[in-house]
């Protein structure tokens, strides 16, 4: 029973990633995740504010259960499927060590220098998180659409537009790691 | 029964990108280092079964369980705002480790510092939908 705890290879997530895809298509359906943070913001009334929030949100249903689901399924995964260490490239992990000074490489599934729940008592720990969170929301509905939305379900359908979204996803994430990242940490 | 499959096919979603550690910081900092082949595996993988698929789809004109079309809509063209977006969302995605549905996973696996993260999304949707006429798109 060793197998269920070792980590799916790629060649596993990403078909069944695809599979996901499809069995949304045939429901009808498309998949995308990110159009749930603008279905509960509407939730939440944010229509007072925008005619972009004034949609019928019952129409988003699904993809609210879908979102439930995903909380769901991280949680079996974590408790019962995991031994919640990520083994990546060891010449990353010292990277990490040298670089920003992020010692637990290896050792953990996220890092705690960033997401330990101490960090919240510290005023940058929280505004790191916060600003993180809030150019992928930002980001995600300017580009109109997420990793799933753009990469998966665009790619698949042979979308410039989502490929340029992509490349945008990847300039964006060199920045980040390569410019901005010995900047923060 | 409908709404029940949806709810297990995200529960099935969750236990993917948490199991293929799509959903760990370190993967994706190894990723945008170019450190491993794995993200780049999984979203290969994904794209070139979906190509096949959907052109399948298209070729033999499928339609959904309801006899309706599938949702394979075009999307509109211009640059600026998925360039733009993109790179917004980019800069966030390597920040925080996660795209919009592991937050949420993360979430679920007991990390509840991502709550934050998921509040800080929602204000980034939110703004978004104010400022939108002002944006170029």
């Amino acid at each position: 029973m060793n197998w269920i705890y070792e980590p799916w290879p790629w060649y596993i997530a990403g078909p069944l990633l695809a599979l996901t895809m499809f069995i949304l298509l045939f429901l009808g359906k498309t998949f995308g995740f990110s159009s749930n943070l603008r279905t509960m913001c509407t939730i939440g009334g944010a229509g007072k504010f925008s005619s972009f929030f004034k949609i019928d949100w019952k129409q988003q249903q699904w993809n609210l259960l879908f979102l439930i689901g995903s909380v769901l399924g991280g949680f079996l995964a974590a408790n019962f499927m995991s031994n919640n260490t990520v083994e990546i490239n060891p010449k990353i992990i010292e990277k990490l060590s040298k670089d920003l000074n992020i010692q637990s490489g290896g050792e953990a599934y996220l890092p705690p220098e960033i997401f330990d729940i101490s960090n919240l008592t510290s005023p940058t720990g929280i505004i790191l998180l916060l600003i993180g969170g809030f150019l992928v929301g930002f980001g995600a509905r300017y580009a109109g659409g997420c990793t799933s939305g753009h990469a998966i379900s665009g790619l698949s359908n042979l979308q410039i537009p989502s490929l340029i979204a992509v490349i945008g996803f990847f300039i964006g994430g060199l920045l980040m790691v390569h410019v901005l990242f010995p900047l923060i940490f | 029964m409908r709404f029940l499959s949806y709810l297990i096919l995200g529960v099935f979603f969750g236990i993917i990108m948490f199991k293929s550690e799509a959903a760990s910081w370190f993967r994706i900092y190894e990723m945008f280092q170019f450190g491993s082949f794995h993200m780049y595996g999984i979203i290969g993988s994904a794209v070139i079964i979906g190509i096949i698929g959907v052109q399948f789809i298209k070729k033999k004109n499928l339609k959904t369980i309801d006899q309706q079309e599938m949702q394979l809509n075009p999307k509109d063209f211009s640059i600026s705002g998925y360039l733009i977006g993109g790179i917004i969302f980019g800069l966030g995605w390597a920040l925080t480790g996660a795209c919009p549905g592991p937050m949420f996973v993360l979430f679920g696996a007991g990390f509840p510092t991502l709550l934050i993260v998921i509040i800080g999304a929602l204000l980034g949707t939110f703004v978004y939908g104010i400022l939108k006429k002002h944006l170029p798109h």
